[in-house]
């Protein structure tokens, strides 16, 4: 009886389905292609920023962001919640051999500078908040994996974290203050293809970086205690 | 035939078979391996298709973080699929 069910709901939805696409013509953009031609044309006179990706998530999506860092930041609290239990834990496992560590040893500080570069420079090359952040903490799972007693303070990380996270709320706050709406750009556009140029988009891909960069080296390394 | 398409061809038969591998695979950390696999694979996929930010959140999300994760999470329960 549930196999029949199963399979008459499959076939209403595909039904549906094909119905709505059988209205696109094949091999040709279709889908809202003034939006996407609009974003394409004016992101570099409007934004600043040369890379159109990174000028729709922190510039016309930019409140979605905030939403998705506090998803981010909602998850890291609590899996930390669930996985503290009150005691200073060590990671208990064997040193690595010496060629890992020495390796990641050389390794560590071109990671970290890797991960830094893909966030500053989210609004000129691929790349941004959240991927220089996720980079950064595979930097240091490298050492984690390599060292048994290598430390991070996790006083500092939740500073840093909560700093960008405020960094980016109250660079909106400012768009309300000086301009019209939250987060809206009150920096001067500045040159395309420059550094210093996109407005407020490389200030708060670095703030999502720190706040990235931080939560998931926090996370991994409170992961890491609990194993036997 | 030129070089792109039978790159392409041979990565989606590999994306594929470890796909395959990752759901048949009794032995969890084979699977979370092949996983690993497919997420590089798709990695290289959305470079090719000219998606360079999806391409580096994959290889440093789905490669790296997500990899040592489920490892930790078999290392604290069982390793085998009954």
């Amino acid at each position: 009886m549930r196999k029949i069910l199963a399979v008459f709901f499959i076939g209403v939805f595909g039904y549906y389905m094909l119905a709505i696409l059988m209205d696109f013509p094949f091999g040709i953009d279709h889908l809202n292609p003034g939006l996407a031609g609009a974003y394409l044309k004016d992101t570099v006179s409007k934004t600043g920023a040369v890379n159109v990706v990174t000028s729709i998530i922190v510039n016309y999506r930019g409140f979605d962001t905030l939403g998705e860092v506090t998803v981010l930041f909602l998850a890291a609290t609590g899996m930390s919640a669930l996985l503290y239990d009150g005691k200073t834990m060590n990671r208990s496992r064997q040193n690595a051999s010496v060629i890992v560590k020495a390796g990641s040893r050389l390794l560590f500080p071109l990671i970290i500078i890797l991960g830094a570069y893909v966030f500053i420079h989210g609004h000129l090359t691929p790349g941004g908040g959240f991927q220089g952040g996720a980079i950064i903490a595979s930097g240091f799972l490298l050492m984690f994996i390599s060292y048994r007693n290598y430390h991070v303070s996790h006083r500092i990380l939740s500073n840093v974290e909560s700093t960008a996270g405020s960094v980016f709320v109250v660079l909106g706050l400012l768009g309300l203050l000086y301009g019209a709406t939250f987060l809206e750009n009150i920096m001067p556009l500045g040159i395309p293809n420059k550094l210093f140029s996109g407005g407020l988009i490389p200030l708060i891909y670095i703030a999502v970086g720190f706040k990235v960069g931080a939560e998931l080296t926090a996370l991994l390394d409170t992961m890491l205690k609990t194993v036997k | 035939m030129d070089y792109m398409s039978i790159i392409v061809i041979i990565l989606a038969v590999l994306l594929i078979l470890a796909a395959f591998f990752v759901i048949r695979s009794k032995d969890l950390v084979a699977a979370v391996v092949a996983s690993a696999v497919v997420s590089l694979i798709s990695s290289i996929y959305f470079y090719i298709l000219q998606a360079p930010d999806v391409a580096l959140t994959e290889a440093a999300i789905g490669v790296a973080l997500t990899t040592i994760f489920f490892m930790i999470t078999i290392r604290k329960t069982r390793r085998d699929e009954e």
